[in-house]
């Protein structure tokens, strides 16, 4: 059984991480929670790149994937600011609690 | 010589800039200064140019400056050209002359208004156009100028817009002239068909020989231009916006209403005088739209009692005489008259004004009275005025230029005893009502007091006027005093020779029956308003009397038949679509651009996870397409 | 040099059935991620999910990447998630909140939605015909190479970016000390 994974099984187990984030993303209503979707649905993007080189033999996927890692980093630090911010004028972290933007 | 014809337009254009853009930065002084200094300069430059022209006769007998090419598409290339022969020299003298006069008039008459420098802008725009249109060589910078008088006299009748009525009969006149506009517009368009050109001289040469005598295209032709004519001068049937015209201030009413603009249709007719030539019918026609309306304003004159009115109404009587001598075939009379008339009309009209200022604005004739001794020089110089009017014989200019259209009433190649008669029983109409006028304004008893009396700015060019009144009419005597004939020896460079019947003499009996009817007229006035006012109260009595009287003072009844003809169903035909079934479309696509505006913005609902539904949606949405296709 | 020659070794030994093995935990973790109630418990589960992806690396061929993904995502990212937390004070309360908000009922939609997009998915990867190949490794060498030559500006924007995260975090998160005059002393609004 000396057969080498194929790509689709890894593509599929990209795309079901990727749909279980996006439920994650809907489902919760604390924005912590909702980060820590982000967090996996990016981890399912990287996935499938890191495949994807390795289909090709190319170091293209792994190169993108640093960049990924690079870009959550920052988005985790300043998006973690940002709910410290709203946690102190709110005193909530209810995502439906900031609606001001409407209309 | 040629090379400075443009300065003529260009004073007054000059001075129209520079008083609509720095006019409210300027000092009264100056802005007098600009306005009348300006048309000063022309009146000038024209003497001079005008001395050049008549001691050394310039080749081909005109001056010609063309400045630049306004148009070149395909065959059509109209230049903008000045052209000044003996007939524009004679209307460019006149409105330069006469407009620098009222415009040193109006310096004082205008003083106390507050917009001043919009006056003189506006006068001086006027005489621009004016100049345009008789300088122009072309008929396409004709039409520039005729539309610009238009213009500037709707801005001058409405100039005291404050007073809705004011602005109502500066539309009235624009309206009315429109409509010989479009005529006339429609006529050039013929022209321009027919001989592929617009120059004046060039479609004064080929007419003849593509054009028949008589032919129905020429008497078209003719009769298009007739009609831009008759909105222009207030002939019938569209004299009823002068009257209505005198809303504005009496120099306005001079320069436009009497001197010249009135007198656009009388030199278009001049000029074209070839295509008229060539249509027997339509020259009928001018004499007898010539003849009713000289009748018909002159019968209403005899019944106004605002002093303007009777000044407006016997300006149209006036330039039905002129039309009437154009329609005769005697064009050297009809401009001999217009240059007389514009003297004395002018005069009219600004002695009116001074004495409606000096009685504080009263108008009405029957309301004045005694100011003989009170104000002499305007009484002296109105007396002058009138005079002319009323053609009293040898001593008046007035005299000279009416009676020469009297004879030649009777005696041209198209002329028969009915137009003379009506020629007669105008001459004796207006010599009533002028009379009529004087007797109300200046004798009798003082009804009002006089506010201020008129100061030199405002005497010293009624009494120059005066003089030209007098004695500008030697230029022309009768045939039969000698044979001094200065004026159409001038103009038959440029106009044809009257034409009389075969065997014609007698002209002294008909001078004799002129002298007749002018003091039957003066008389008969001089008993109904001045010797015996009973007679007055006793024909107020007769309902004949009374009615006649009603309608002749509402003008014939014009004003009321245009109203049912004209007015009334093109109102009721706005009125139909007062909601504008157009718009209501532009209005629907607003309507349903907000409608759909409300319902988008519901999904705006600041809600995060509502976001991130419409994201997953819109994700599977396009992998759906993406699978289907 | 070792971690090669274990890449090697590991590739002939049924490579297959630990990429299964760890695919499944991967997946196991993530749904616990998504459906706890206490937020350091999810934490931990995501923790998990971040190491069984960092083997699933390793299994690719992808060692350097398999290494990056547990310092930086699983050693600092998850370790900012876990500061913040405790900087919140996010304990009993927040778990009995989540629990009332989570309620088996408003789970229905976004299943349904989710299982649509799953479906399409796996429809458009398997219906591709992809001819099947060995999945090779691409080492760290190739991999430095490659951020070094054509992906330089990659790397230098990557570096702005970050130092513009750094920048607007530090300024988001400071907290001004407002000075007051005794006398204007009252309830400061937090």
């Amino acid at each position: 059984m000396n057969t080498p994974i194929s790509i689709e099984i890894v593509m599929l187990l990209a795309g079901i991480l990727f749909v279980l984030g996006i439920v994650g993303v809907i489902i919760r209503k604390n924005i912590i929670f909702m980060l820590l979707s982000v967090e996996v649905m990016l981890n399912a993007a990287g996935l499938a790149f890191i495949a994807a080189g390795s289909r090709w033999a190319q170091p293209d996927g792994q190169v993108m994937f640093i960049f990924i890692l690079a870009m959550a980093a920052a988005e985790v630090s300043v998006g973690l600011a940002l709910i410290l911010r709203i946690y102190q004028q709110h005193k909530s972290l209810d995502i439906d609690k900031l609606k001001e933007m409407k209309g | 010589m040629d090379h400075l014809l443009w300065l003529i337009p260009a004073f007054p254009l000059v001075g129209f800039i520079m008083l609509s853009l720095l006019g409210r930065h300027m000092s009264r002084f100056w802005i007098a200064i600009i306005g009348a200094g300006s048309v000063s300069l022309s009146a000038i430059l024209t003497l001079f140019i005008g001395f050049n022209f008549l001691s050394l006769a310039p080749p081909e007998g005109h001056y010609s400056q063309t400045l630049w090419a306004w148009l070149e598409v395909a065959a059509f290339n109209p230049k903008i050209t000045l052209y000044l022969d003996a007939l524009s020299l004679v209307f460019v003298f006149v409105i330069t002359f006469i407009g620098a006069l009222i415009h040193i008039y109006s310096v004082a008459f205008m003083a106390a208004d507050k917009d001043y420098a919009r006056f003189f802008a506006c006068m001086n725009l006027f005489v621009f156009s004016m100049l345009l249109l008789v300088l122009a060589d072309n008929l396409l910078l004709l039409y520039l100028g005729w539309e610009g008088v238009g213009l500037c006299s709707y801005l001058l009748i409405g100039f005291w817009y404050e007073n809705p009525s004011n602005g109502y009969a500066a539309r009235k006149a624009f309206t009315i002239t429109r409509i010989g506009d479009t005529a006339m517009a429609i006529g050039l368009f013929v022209i321009f068909y027919q001989f592929g050109t617009l120059v004046i001289p060039d479609i004064l040469t080929l007419a003849p020989s593509v054009w028949h005598e008589g032919a129905t295209i020429a008497t078209v032709t003719a009769l298009l231009l007739l009609a831009g004519g008759v909105g222009k001068s207030a002939q019938l049937p569209l004299q009823t916006w002068l009257p209505d015209a005198m809303a504005g201030p009496s120099p306005v009413s001079a320069l436009i209403h009497a001197a010249t603009m009135v007198t656009a249709g009388v030199y278009l007719i001049a000029r074209m005088h070839v295509i008229f030539q060539l249509s027997p019918t339509a020259q009928m026609v001018v004499a007898g739209i010539g003849a009713a309306t000289l009748l018909i304003a002159g019968f209403s004159a005899l019944t106004q009692y605002d002093i303007k009115r009777v000044l407006a109404y016997s300006t149209i009587s006036q330039i039905g005489y002129m039309f009437l001598a154009l329609g005769l075939g005697a064009w050297t009379a009809a401009i001999f008259h217009f240059m007389i008339h514009a003297f004395f009309k002018a005069l009219l009209f600004l002695a009116a004004g001074a004495v409606i200022e000096a009685l504080d604005h009263e108008h009405n004739m029957f309301r004045m009275g005694g100011l003989k001794n009170k104000l002499p020089v305007i009484f002296w110089t109105f007396l002058i005025g009138s005079a002319s009017l009323a053609a009293l014989p040898i001593i008046s200019a007035g005299f000279y230029s009416k009676d020469q259209i009297l004879w030649y009433a009777w005696a041209s190649e198209q002329g028969n005893l009915i137009l003379w008669l009506i020629a007669l029983l105008g001459a004796f109409i207006t010599a009533a009502y002028t009379t009529r006028m004087m007797v109300l304004t200046f004798w009798g008893e003082a009804k009002t007091a006089i506010g201020h009396y008129p100061g030199k700015l405002m005497t010293v060019p009624l009494m120059v006027l005066a003089f030209f009144s007098l004695f500008a009419g030697f230029i022309e005597l009768p045939h039969n005093f000698g044979q001094f004939a200065l004026f159409s020896d001038l103009l038959h460079q440029v106009l044809p020779e009257t034409m009389l019947k075969a065997g014609i003499h007698g002209e002294l009996l008909f001078q004799l029956l002129a002298f007749i009817a002018t003091f039957c007229g003066i008389y008969l006035a001089y008993i109904f308003w001045y010797k015996k006012p009973q007679l007055i109260e006793k024909s107020k009595q007769s309902q004949l009397a009374m009615n006649l009287y009603k309608y002749w003072l509402s003008g014939w009844g014009f004003d009321q038949i245009y109203q049912v003809l004209f007015v009334k169903p093109i109102v009721f035909i706005a009125n139909i679509n007062k909601n504008d079934v157009v718009d209501k479309l532009f209005q629907g696509i607003t309507a349903l651009t907000l409608h759909l505006h409300r319902l988008l913005s519901f999904t705006q609902s600041g809600s995060l996870r509502w976001y991130i539904i419409g994201l997953v949606v819109g994700a599977i949405l396009i992998l759906s397409i993406q699978l289907m296709l | 040099m070792r971690i090669r020659q274990l890449t090697y070794i590991v590739y002939y030994l049924k490579m297959n059935i630990f990429f299964y093995i760890t695919a499944f935990v991967t997946l196991f973790s993530t749904i616990m991620v998504i459906t706890r109630h206490n937020p350091v418990h999810a934490l931990l589960y995501l923790v998990i999910s971040l190491l069984s992806l960092s083997v699933i690396f390793f299994l690719l061929g992808a060692p350097f990447v398999a290494l990056l993904e547990i310092i930086i995502y699983a050693g600092a990212i998850m370790v900012l998630f876990i500061f913040v937390i405790m900087l919140l004070n996010l304990g009993k309360e927040t778990a009995a909140q989540e629990k009332a908000w989570l309620k088996p009922r408003i789970w229905i939609g976004p299943v349904i939605l989710s299982t649509i997009l799953l479906a399409e998915l796996i429809y458009l990867i398997t219906t591709a015909q992809l001819p099947s190949y060995n999945l090779q490794t691409v080492d760290s060498k190739a991999v430095a190479i490659s951020l070094f030559k054509p992906y330089l500006i990659g790397v230098e924007l990557a570096a702005m970016l970050l130092m513009a995260g750094v920048v607007g975090a530090a300024h988001i998160g400071q907290q001004k000390k407002t000075v007051l005059h005794r006398f204007l002393k009252e309830e400061e609004p937090q």
